[in-house]
């Protein structure tokens, strides 16, 4: 049986009938076409399906979509502020902390949180905040710069290298 | 990785939930922060015919402090035990646990209470549970009752709980730090699921440079938590120098039937219990001030 | 309009601001009107009969619209078919079914197909497809699979023999006579264990077929669209001209996108068969079963030299696990990728070497980064290390003994290839530089702290890159050319669009490409788009692999982009009224030399090559040109790795304390994404060595099935790398370059076990199996005939006894 489900996604509101049993991940990508979170793994290993849940970095495939009635979301889509890039996207674009790109907006998300919790992260703080995250392309040192760029953005100063 | 269908209640109290598990009986599985069941109900290992969501009931998330002890909500996430700064003050073995437990996403979600009903001997919390004599509420039709850490983890994935029954609550000692008082936990973590192949939780109390009171839990090695006596008789009334620390440490996977997987033999994971409660009890004894 | 030149410069890639935003389209984001979905059934058994299938429940269940059995499509796809044909091998090729009929060879073997109007349905409506299997035993070791008795996979392959192939230069036997008399042999057996490719994006397949002009396209998750396309081609019997593959965003591949799998054949059948666009997306449990793995031979080796260090000669025999089918390069990695680079950076003149593939009931098994080179690369470099400690000789000097010396290039190896360039010492100085050797060693002398070792390794390696001439393809049996195609084409109002045949996902050279083609004909770089991964764009092309796409593709579109300079210079001369000859081309103008006023852009120039009005005699309109670029060699690219370790003997947990990477892959065209190439390597290379593994059970059961299981490794695992270059270019690249995708990979693995093993030396333990996991190691010192005590006291030069 269905249930009616609200939620606050990247600032706009929807309203969807899910099956229970439908992820969140899949509400997502296909009910709401927000393809830029992605499903790297089963077992909540890989984080590239991390998005913001009031506030929190959360992995959308090991949550159900009718956990999140209520929520306010946020997803890759909704990093940028009109067009802006926020100051992570610019990190991991200056950094070159992406590769093929594909573990990035959980990769982005992730550090959302990090620097929330880490306006000034040391590199072991960075490394392991992304202990839920994986990445086969870029070897995670230009992401960690990546953090450190926008951590100094964030806190507007200069890159530290 | 599609869970099977199920029908879905998300009730709104503790005793509507009891009600629906009675209800449903075997059919039926708790939901509260997910990160034990959804995945094993995504490769369909479970296929609960409903799932009872506890996620939304109202309280169940605090943390207080209630004179010698401190009550936790069982729905309180492992980063908010993490962070609290109650439990880091009164009882630190908590939050050092929590904040090794999966990764941050994970600790945002994951719930204390669902990771002790779960059971998974490899997860990180019941070594903690153990060592301080915690005691988990449980709340049925018939009322609420606690069950000492020791009684709780029955078998690997099997608790004290009844079927119909709910970890309400989790309470602590508070044991302080420092002032002749020390914790520590020390894991040694899969690669990667980052569970404990071994995990040891201490809590000592030394006085006149004498070890007064020693209790250990172990995870991770045996098919489920236990408390390592022979490691904690061995270290009662000596000085804990290093030679003592190894002599005790050395008994610590004493009659515990030890596990064995791709990673760890049980003959390795057994060596490893002994150097990392040694550690463990040599971090805490420098942390008893 | 000032355009500096930009070759070496670390600019932002151009890929990027639609990755960062969530708008970049991979393949499981696409959705067609009218799209369904497949699931696909797969045996659980390593190795069975199929009895019977019973697909009534499936088909009866809501929205489901089409179930397909083996039996289903068996004679309206053809079987998959193998691309790598090796020669004077006796290669047996057994057919692979799209969907296996009467037997299942290994664990994730396709059995059936569920499509269905949504993905949940198809993934309900396959657990009710119901198959009665008959099991059959099951083999997973590759060197017992070839005794007598195991049991047989294919009727065609007796023993499960896919082939032997041997290699043979100058005279080994003589070599280890000598080395007997006077010299030193070691022998060891190594195992290069399986790994899983582990790409972040699990494959995917978006197949439409429109029946009214016949017309198939498919979107999915390769890095090689036209080979895929005949391929596609060559099992649906669709005409090549009637398909178009797109390879959209791809996330990822490490090799595990280059094969042709049977999946994609069937969601075409799909297509086709229903009328409807069918979408099918793995799940990472599929991957880990159903998508390539890399690696897993097992090999004994004997290496030979004299009393002074001097390597005389290499004799083995490797057994290559193909598992159950031969994947689309799979003959070809044990063999040529591994077999030809063997001897290293060294000059040993003789060598005599044998490579058997071997089917098991695994799961198919073909190129992972790096690809048989690495296995090579693993094997002398452990081998240098032991000839050192049987002498009590630094490594670092045993392998400065044995370089080629810069002034041998090109240089002819026992093996046959010729190396184009090279100039080893001076990395290897600056490697030992970098990490402060004589320091460490000195360090390392006074013996261990808190029960930790230090060591120190070192790998000095040269690889084979930017496959490569296509007559030596063809020569070692591999079905296609490796060339490369390459398209300029400067739009009216002088913008330009390169298209590539080559299919980058992720190693930036939709920048790169840019970058090259912006200093050959003066243009703003944001004036230039790169197109690749189209084969409806594309003439032709050979993709992305073997660290080919800059080397090959990327000359190609420097000689384009060349060709469309050269036509313009013509119809320059003509606007200027001057001599061709008398014209200088700088930063994207035109001038009389000497009197520089008389001048025309490239902007300019483009505009008359499309208005035609007054073209000089002989000169057509418009102005693009095509490039296909055929090498004459291969690249050697070369460099040393430097890793620094601290070894906890109480449990055996290695922490990876430094590592210095200095590579040298010829000019440089953009700093910053060849770091990003070198730290991805380093970081697949580094966990082959200490955390990686996949295993089977003697049941053929995938025992590490998911990310849970199997050490992808993370970000805490490493230090910071130290990255630094030299460079020698290639003297037949038209660009100078080498490629450097798969160095890091190819280099860490011995480094860091080398490093590992050094700080064991004491113990006296001088091998363990990859990968160096606490209990190996922890296991390693038990039984050491060393213990801790004595071993503290001993000195880190002695000998081994070993």
């Amino acid at each position: 049986m269905k249930r009616t489900i609200s939620v606050t996604v990247n600032g706009k509101k929807s309203s969807h009938d899910v099956e229970p049993r439908l992820l969140l991940v899949h509400y997502i990508r296909d009910t709401l076409g927000l393809t830029g979170t992605h499903v790297g793994c089963d077992t909540s290993n890989c984080g590239a399906c991390t998005i913001m849940m009031n506030g929190r970095a959360v992995k959308a495939c090991t949550l159900l979509a009718v956990q999140a009635d209520g929520a306010q979301l946020q997803t890759v889509e909704g990093l940028a502020n009109n067009g802006d890039l926020h100051p992570i996207q610019q990190g991991f674009w200056e950094e070159h902390g992406l590769q093929c790109g594909f573990c990035t907006p959980g990769m982005m998300m992730t550090a959302l949180e990090l620097l929330r919790r880490h306006p000034d992260p040391t590199e072991t703080q960075i490394r392991e905040g992304l202990e839920g995250n994986l990445c086969r392309c870029t070897g995670y040192q230009h992401i960690v710069n990546a953090i450190q760029n926008a951590a100094g953005k964030l806190r507007g100063v200069p890159a530290r290298k | 990785m599609i869970p099977a269908p199920f029908e879905y209640h998300a009730p709104s109290s503790v005793k509507e939930a009891i009600g629906l598990l009675e209800r449903h009986g075997e059919d039926a599985k708790l939901l509260a922060g997910g990160h034990s069941l959804l995945p094993i109900m995504k490769f369909r290992l479970a296929q609960p015919k409903v799932v009872v969501d506890i996620g939304r009931i109202a309280g169940l998330d605090k943390i207080e402090a209630r004179g010698s002890a401190i009550a936790i909500g069982a729905l309180t996430t492992h980063d908010a035990v993490e962070q609290s700064d109650v439990l880091q003050a009164q009882c630190p073995l908590l939050p050092e646990t929590a904040s090794v437990i999966g990764d941050m996403q994970v600790r945002n979600r994951g719930t204390i209470g669902g990771s002790l009903a779960h059971a998974d001997p490899a997860a990180d919390y019941p070594g903690a549970i153990l060592a301080l004599d915690a005691e988990i509420v449980a709340t049925g039709a018939k009322g609420t009752r606690t069950i000492p850490a020791r009684d709780f983890f029955v078998e690997m994935l099997t608790t004290a709980l009844t079927p119909a029954e709910i970890i309400t609550e989790i309470r602590v000692p508070a044991t302080g730090t420092g002032k002749g008082t020390g914790t520590a936990y020390l894991k040694h973590a899969h690669p990667a699921s980052g569970y404990a192949v071994v995990g040891v939780a201490v809590v000592l109390q030394v006085a006149g440079g004498k070890c007064q009171k020693a209790a250990i839990g172990i995870n991770g090695v045996a098919g489920k938590a236990y408390r390592a006596s022979a490691v904690e008789k061995a270290l009662v009334g000596k000085a804990l120098d290093e030679k003592t620390v190894a002599d005790a440490a050395s008994h610590a996977a004493d009659g515990a039937d030890v596990q064995s997987d791709l990673y760890a033999s049980s003959e390795f994971r057994a060596h490893l219990a002994c150097v990392y409660t040694k550690r463990a009890i040599l971090k805490a004894a420098s942390r008893a001030g | 309009m000032a355009v500096s030149k930009i070759f070496g410069a670390s600019i932002r890639r151009r890929e990027d601001p639609r990755l960062i935003t969530g708008q970049a389209t991979y393949t499981d984001d696409l959705r067609l009107p009218g799209m369904v979905h497949a699931c696909i059934v797969r045996s659980p058994h390593a190795h069975a009969r199929i009895v019977e299938i019973d697909v009534e429940a499936a088909r009866r269940h809501p929205g489901v619209v089409a179930v397909f059995t083996g039996r289903d499509i068996a004679g309206k796809l053809n079987p998959i078919p193998t691309a790598w044909l090796i020669p004077n091998s006796d290669l047996k090729t057994p057919p692979h079914p799209a969907l296996a009929v009467d037997r299942v060879r290994y664990a994730g073997d396709g059995v059936a197909v569920v499509v269905a109007e949504d993905p949940y349905s198809a993934r309900d409506a396959a657990a009710l497809v119901r198959v009665e299997y008959a099991p059959l035993p099951a083999v997973v070791n590759q060197e017992q699979a070839v005794q007598s008795g195991a049991p047989q996979l294919h009727a065609e392959a007796p023993n499960n023999v896919a082939f032997t192939w041997k290699l043979a230069g100058g005279d080994a036997n003589a070599a280890f006579a000598e080395a007997e008399r006077g010299g030193v042999v070691v022998r060891q057996r190594f195992l290069n264990q399986r790994l899983i490719p582990n790409a972040i994006e699990p494959r995917s397949v978006v197949a439409r077929y429109t029946s009214g002009s016949g017309d198939l396209t498919v979107w999915y998750t390769t890095q090689n669209p036209h080979i895929a396309r005949f391929l596609m081609s060559v099992v649906t019997g669709i005409p090549e001209h009637k398909i178009r593959i797109v390879a959209p965003e791809v996330g990822g591949g490490f090799g595990s996108k280059i094969p042709f799998y049977a999946d994609e054949a069937v969601v075409a059948f799909c297509a086709r068969a229903t009328g409807r666009p069918v979408k099918w997306t793995e799940e990472r449990r599929e991957n880990y079963q159903a998508t390539i793995h890399g690696r897993d031979h097992i090999t004994d080796l004997e290496i030979a030299a004299r009393g002074d260090g001097t390597i005389t000669g290499l004799r083995g025999k490797t057994w290559a696990n193909l598992g159950a089918y031969l994947s689309t390069a799979a003959p070809g990695v044990p063999t040529i990728l591994h077999g030809l680079m063997l001897t290293g950076c060294y000059t040993i003149p003789n060598i005599a070497y044998e490579v058997v593939g071997v089917f098991t009931s695994t799961t198919p098994v073909d190129a992972y980064r790096g690809a048989g080179r690495p296995e090579a690369t693993f094997l002398i470099e452990r081998m240098v290390d032991r000839i050192a400690g049987r002498l009590g000789m630094d490594p670092a000097e045993v392998r400065r003994k044995n370089f080629i010396r810069a002034e041998q290039f090109p240089y002819t190896t026992a093996e046959g290839l010729s190396y184009d360039s090279g100039n080893y010492a001076p990395a290897l100085d600056k490697a030992l530089d970098l990490i402060e050797y004589s320091r460490l060693r000195e360090v390392q002398r006074q013996g261990p702290k808190d029960n930790r070792y230090l060591g120190i390794g070192l790998s000095t390696y040269v690889e084979i890159c930017g496959l490569g001439p296509s007559a030596v393809a063809g020569a070692v049996g591999f079905q296609g050319g490796l060339w490369e195609s390459a398209t300029v084409r400067l739009h009216p109002t002088g913008k330009a669009t390169a298209f590539t045949g080559a299919s980058p996902h992720g190693q930036g050279e939709e920048t790169t490409f840019a970058q090259l083609v912006s200093d050959e004909l003066g243009l703003p770089i944001d004036d230039i788009e790169v197109v690749h991964g189209d084969t409806g764009a594309i003439s032709m092309g050979w993709g992305t692999y073997g660290s080919r796409t800059t080397v090959v593709g990327g000359a190609a579109i420097a000689l384009a982009s060349r060709r469309v300079r050269d036509k313009a210079a013509k119809i320059a001369a003509h606007m200027l009224e001057a001599a061709e000859g008398d014209l200088a081309f700088e930063q994207g103008r035109f001038s009389v030399r000497g009197s520089p006023a008389r001048s025309k852009t490239i902007q300019e120039v483009t505009l008359q090559a499309y208005l035609a009005w007054n073209l000089p005699a002989g000169v057509e309109p418009s102005l693009e040109a095509s490039a296909y670029y055929d090498p004459s060699n291969f690249t050697f690219p070369f460099g040393t790795h430097a890793a620094v370790v601290k070894v906890d003997a109480d449990t055996g947990q290695v922490e990876l304390r430094r590592y210095v990477a200095v590579d040298d892959c010829g000019r440089v065209i953009n700093p910053l994404i060849v770091d990003g190439q070198v730290h991805g390597g380093l970081v697949q290379g580094i966990a082959q060595a200490l955390h990686e593994a996949a295993a089977y059970d003697a049941n053929g059961q995938l025992l590490t099935g998911s990310m849970a299981d199997y050490a992808v490794p993370r970000a805490r695992m490493f230090p910071r790398f130290v990255t630094a270059r030299t460079e020698t270019p290639s003297p037949h690249n038209p660009i100078g370059v080498k490629g450097v995708g798969e160095t890091g990979t190819i280099a860490s693995t011995p480094a860091v076990v080398n490093a590992v093993l050094d700080a064991l030396r004491p113990f006296g333990v001088t091998h363990i199996d990859m990968p160096l996991t606490p209990e190996r190691i922890w296991t390693a010192i038990q039984k050491s005939a060393a213990p801790p005590a004595e071993a503290r006291r001993q000195g880190a030069q002695q000998k081994d006894r070993r």
